[in-house]
């Protein structure tokens, strides 16, 4: 029974069967994290309090881990609230417990791009897309055709709005059409091309 | 002691102001650097959220090329390049599985790495080798009790990185001190100001960097410093946007804490990229 990721943002956690629980979730993600310490979580909320974007976020940090243990794989990954981690590690120097939460949310990113379930029209995972095949693509960002690219798959007419923060980086010499890239692409790419 | 300097994509397009600043202030040290040749992007936060084999690859990729041109040390004035580059000489150090991938990627482009070099931060640089007294002493153009916030964000002190606190980080304040500045403090000095999301959240970025500035504007500071490209960026470029959302006049000179270096050992403006600044940083040089 898969549950609707717009449902559960609008009307909270629906009631989910002990067998719909993908048990194995907790283990997947601690071996990808590098973090067997997630088990030994104490719930103290620690993580939550220090993190600066918790109150934006639908499940606190806290919640995330107590999710990821018991196997809430779609809930978790479908959710909004991993993307905003914006990975200042305030998190992971709180922890009592020596838990790098802001890997765990890293290993969770990847496991949701991985499966296919990110959250879509959500402009976190569209950025960091658009980053990642802008180095793919150059070997180094240029902030200009990042934002451009960014932008087409979000929402161009968003970009309107920082037309003239643009013109005025533009005029500063901060900001280049022109792309600065490295010379030895072909060798980058090699490094890039094993799993894509 | 051969220091190779690995700039990354910012110091070389929006925060030009900050390769500048940084080179003119390390020539005045005598303390030179060399680039490192064809470095690529560290990825910064958008690589590991993606695929974590590729992420260390490519950051491993600029360690083995600093490796080649015979550098001692690596300098890394961006926040999450440095940040990148510690996280992957951990990962490659502590698990012999991960090393081992990464040295038969790398193999594949011609390259291999000990990753023995060490990797650091000009702030660290600046005070725990070349010293506060080297600092002071260049200074031609005491600050005379400009009141300073240092803010140091998030990547730059934490986790991995050792050279300063955690919760209290000291050496930006040690160097402004220097400078003969007066420095505030402020329980916000290393809270993150939402990195890449002033452009994807923007409604979430403004607030994160309203409260900043607005708390070093209210303890007194007249100007905020930073050594992170992306801090410097969202402290500074959004303060219009910032100033219409929470309708209160935010207007704070936010400069890299090089540029301020240089305005007190007396380097031109134009060396320091006074003249590209949004905020009114160039009126502190007057």
């Amino acid at each position: 029974m898969k549950s609707n990721t717009n449902d559960l943002l609008t009307r909270g956690l629906e009631i989910k069967l002990e067998a719909d629980l993908d048990k194995d979730f907790g283990k997947k993600i601690a071996k990808i994290a590098h973090g067997e310490k997630l088990f030994g979580c104490i719930q103290c909320g620690n993580c939550s309090a220090a993190c600066p974007l918790s109150v934006w976020m639908d499940y606190t940090p806290r919640k995330i881990i107590a999710m990821v243990r018991a196997g809430f794989r779609d809930e978790v990954l479908s959710n909004r609230t991993i993307w905003l981690c914006a990975s200042c590690y305030q998190c992971t120097v709180e922890c009592p417990k020596g838990i790098k939460i802001t890997d765990v949310m890293y290993a969770l990113k990847r496991e949701a791009i991985v499966n296919k379930i990110y959250p879509k029209n959500f402009p976190v995972p569209i950025l960091a897309k658009a980053f990642f095949n802008e180095v793919k693509r150059t070997g180094r960002i240029n902030e200009a055709t990042l934002l451009l690219s960014y932008y087409w798959r979000y929402n161009i007419f968003k970009m309107l709005s920082y037309s003239t923060l643009g013109l005025k980086l533009f005029l500063k010499g901060r900001l280049s059409i022109f792309e600065r890239g490295m010379k030895n692409k072909r060798d980058f790419k090699k490094l890039l091309h094993e799993e894509a | 002691m051969k220091y190779v300097y690995f700039p990354g994509c910012s110091l070389k397009s929006s925060g030009m102001q900050y390769e500048k600043s940084l080179l003119s202030v390390f020539k005045k040290l005598n303390v030179t650097v060399e680039e490192i040749e064809d470095w690529n992007c560290c990825g910064a936060t958008n690589y590991m959220s993606i695929n974590e084999t590729y992420a260390i690859g490519i950051t491993a990729r600029n360690l083995a090329l600093a490796e080649k041109q015979g550098g001692d040390e690596i300098i890394a004035p961006c926040a999450a390049c440095y940040m990148g580059l510690l996280k992957t000489q951990n990962y490659v150090s502590s698990d012999p599985e991960i090393r081992q991938n990464v040295c038969k990627e790398l193999t594949k482009t011609g390259l291999s790495c000990q990753f023995k070099i060490k990797i650091r931060h000009p702030l660290d640089l600046l005070v725990n080798i070349i010293g506060i007294d080297a600092i002071k002493n260049a200074v031609t153009n005491p600050l005379k009790g400009l009141k300073v916030a240092n803010y140091y964000g998030c990547q730059l002190i934490r986790p991995i990185s050792t050279f300063d606190d955690v919760y209290n980080p000291q050496t930006m304040d040690k160097i402004a001190k220097a400078l003969g500045a007066q420095t505030i403090d402020w329980p916000l000095k290393t809270r993150c100001c939402s990195g890449s999301m002033t452009s994807t959240m923007p409604d979430i970025g403004a607030r994160m960097n309203f409260e900043i500035l607005k708390d070093a504007k209210s303890r007194g500071a007249e100007v905020v410093l930073t050594a992170c490209p992306l801090c410097q960026f969202n402290l500074e470029c959004f303060q219009g946007k910032i100033s219409r959302q929470f309708r209160e006049n935010i207007k704070m000179p936010v400069m890299y804490f090089t540029q301020l270096m240089g305005i007190a050992f007396g380097i031109k403006e134009k060396e320091l990229g006074l003249h590209q600044m949004l905020s009114p940083a160039l009126e502190l040089s007057l």
